[in-house]
């Protein structure tokens, strides 16, 4: 079917009264979708032509507010800004429009954003100054030192990437992605002082940028194309940059990705569980590990683990050299 | 059809723990006559970890890995995702960054190289599916995979961000990905539709957030299991690590048993085109898929 085409079809739409529903159910409404109209217009006609009780958030119907974030088929979208064509085709005329969140539903579309604020909170999201109450002139940047935000400013705090996090949905206390972002953009201006607290508060186990997954579930959500997972990269140089990176796992973990590289030049794959767990922390993987020699994953047929099992890439001189003149971070 | 000619960018895993993913893709490109030039120069891309740590060296290494796939003047193929990702990553910010790129090429100028842009960079999932083409994989089927059902698990980095792999995994949809499932289906196997295809394992968590890790794997385990899949299938070596290493200690977390056989992707394509057990490598793998092989 084209695109251009109006058509008929079913959406379906999750519904779910915290006040007065035990479960959510699902239900179907027909309707003529245009080649224009988004899926905020579906919402509204559900609500203005079938059930009034249907409930959602919408405000600016500009894409700046982040009040119509949803889900359709998994996918997150800013209602106000995606076509709902689009999504037809996508998803095969059998679309689903979902809250963020099914376990912070309140009512059908709308949901409990706490934690979504609450963690936004905890990086400081604001600049950080002492400011002369009578200033005689600008606080200036120059082009360069705004540009280095990377868009981040531009974050309308919709909740799509947070909400699309698999870490966060695995470990609740995770800042998650909006978070970072917003750490990010206060922590590289250069009219805020708080950097430091920031990075030690981003760089926590269990809760900062270490717990990222590397999904880049948040790149693909964000409706405003911020990228945030590549803040968060630059939040973890960061930390190495500004020698606030503690010596942990995780830590060691991505500096100890040079050890096998200047010796073969592959990642030495049994080393780098020793060096980031260190040898008290190696009992956690022995299991695995006998498992693993059993199968012949790890194998004695080229040389000894841990000792000279790894071949060696071809002019490995050249990737020696390009390290010892390159690198520009350490732990 | 011409002969089709890669770069290999073969990455670490398949030249320690997984040894089978190698030989199966090499047994899979001459079954299919795919002239491969394998890049004994190239080092570790980094696999995002690297990048975490110092990413202005993470781009000088990989692209002096790209380097030697300019000079034979081919597409570098890779067989690992997250390979994929880091390269692409590089070629994109230095073909978008004139400024980055001279400050690579300086660095790269030491050991005499210079990386131009000259080469593409593909996933050998894509590289069969759209050089080679479906069609003419099932015409080499000797072996068709139709008692089984097969859930395509697509790991991350081959799928998102979509923009940047846009030109090299043919516009898939990372939503509603498709590549795998087209290619099981021209294997003659029974593509299993579920939740997870599209998920996260946890790989990259692993060792500082294992919690987490074990959740992402088990619930795509549990979701390919209970949909009645007879194996897993992906194209990314480190998903396969973590769904099939780790089956014991995901099963404890998810409070139930899990056993699958988890297949890289040329390990599928390798079976149905009739190659030979040691090709295939069935015996590396620490959760039983010896039972797939059937001669």
């Amino acid at each position: 079917m084209q695109n251009n085409e109006t058509r008929k079809v079913t959406i379906k739409a999750f519904r779910f009264n915290a006040e007065t529903d035990y479960l959510p159910y699902t239900k179907q409404y027909e309707m003529e979708v245009g080649k224009d109209d988004l899926i905020l217009d579906l919402m509204n006609r559900i609500k203005w032509e079938h059930d009034g009780s249907f409930s959602y958030r919408r405000s600016c119907r500009h894409g700046i507010c982040g009040a119509c974030g949803i889900k359709v088929n998994g996918k997150p979208v800013l209602a106000c800004k995606q076509n709902a064509i689009e999504l037809l085709d996508l998803f095969d005329n059998d679309i689903t429009l979902e809250p963020q969140s099914k376990k912070r539903a309140i009512k059908d579309m709308i949901i409990d954003k706490g934690d979504f604020w609450q963690k936004h909170a905890d990086v400081l999201p604001y600049v950080v100054a002492d400011v002369d109450a009578h200033p005689t002139h600008e606080t200036k940047q120059s082009i360069a030192q705004f540009n280095a935000m990377l868009d981040s400013d531009l974050c309308i705090q919709c909740g799509s990437c947070h909400y699309a996090c698999p870490s966060l949905e695995a470990n609740p206390d995770y800042l998650g992605p909006a978070a970072l972002t917003a750490a990010y953009r206060f922590t590289i201006d250069t009219r805020d002082e708080a950097g430091k607290e920031r990075l030690e508060l981003t760089s926590k186990p269990g809760f900062g940028v270490w717990d990222c997954v590397k999904c880049f579930e948040c790149a693909q959500a964000c409706p405003k194309e911020i990228n945030p997972i590549e803040k968060i990269t630059k939040l973890h140089n960061m930390q190495f940059e500004q020698g606030i990176a503690e010596r942990n796992v995780a830590t060691k973990h991505a500096e100890g990705f040079l050890r096998g590289m200047k010796k073969t030049g592959y990642l030495d794959e049994a080393d780098i569980v020793l060096y980031s767990e260190g040898i008290l922390g190696m009992h956690k993987h022995l299991k695995t590990a006998m498992k693993m020699m059993k199968s012949g994953k790890i194998h004695w047929h080229s040389g000894v683990p841990f000792i000279n099992s790894i071949p060696e890439i071809k002019n490995l001189s050249e990737v020696q050299k390009l390290i010892e003149i390159s690198q520009t971070n350490k732990l | 059809m011409s002969k089709l000619k890669y770069a290999l960018f073969t990455g670490c895993t398949a030249k320690q723990s997984t040894p089978e993913l190698l030989s199966s893709t090499l047994a899979v490109a001459e079954k299919l006559g795919i002239e491969i030039t394998i890049l004994e120069e190239a080092s570790c891309c980094g696999a995002s970890h690297l990048q975490d740590f110092d990413e202005f060296l993470a781009h000088v290494l990989n692209a002096r890995n790209i380097c030697y796939a300019e000079k034979h003047g081919l597409t570098m193929i890779t067989i690992c995702n997250t390979c994929q990702l880091n390269s692409q990553m590089t070629k994109h910010a230095l073909d978008t960054n004139p400024d980055l790129k001279a400050r690579v090429n300086e660095k790269l100028a030491e050991v005499g190289l210079e990386y131009k842009g000259t080469s593409e960079i593909k996933h050998f999932l894509y590289a069969l599916i759209d050089d080679y083409g479906l069609d003419a994989i099932k015409d080499k089927v000797v072996t068709p995979l139709s008692q089984f059902n097969i859930a395509p698990f697509y790991g991350c980095h081959n799928i998102r961000p979509s923009e940047l792999h846009e030109h090299s995994n043919g516009g898939e949809n990372p939503y509603v990905p498709t590549s795998l499932d087209r290619l099981i289906d021209a294997l003659e196997g029974h593509p299993v539709d579920y939740e997870s295809k599209n998920k996260c394992c946890g790989f990259h968590v692993e060792l500082q957030a294992n919690h987490t890790s074990e959740i992402l794997a088990g619930n795509a385990l549990v979701d390919a299991i209970d949909n009645n899949a007879d194996m897993v299938v992906t194209p990314c070596p480190l998903c396969h690590l973590k769904m099939d290493t780790y089956q014991d200690s995901v099963g404890k977390v998810m409070g139930r048993d899990i056993e699958i056989p988890v297949l890289h992707m040329p390990q599928m394509v390798a079976l149905a085109l009739g190659a030979t057990e040691a090709e295939i490598g069935l015996k590396f793998h620490v959760s039983k898929a010896k039972h797939l092989y059937t001669a």
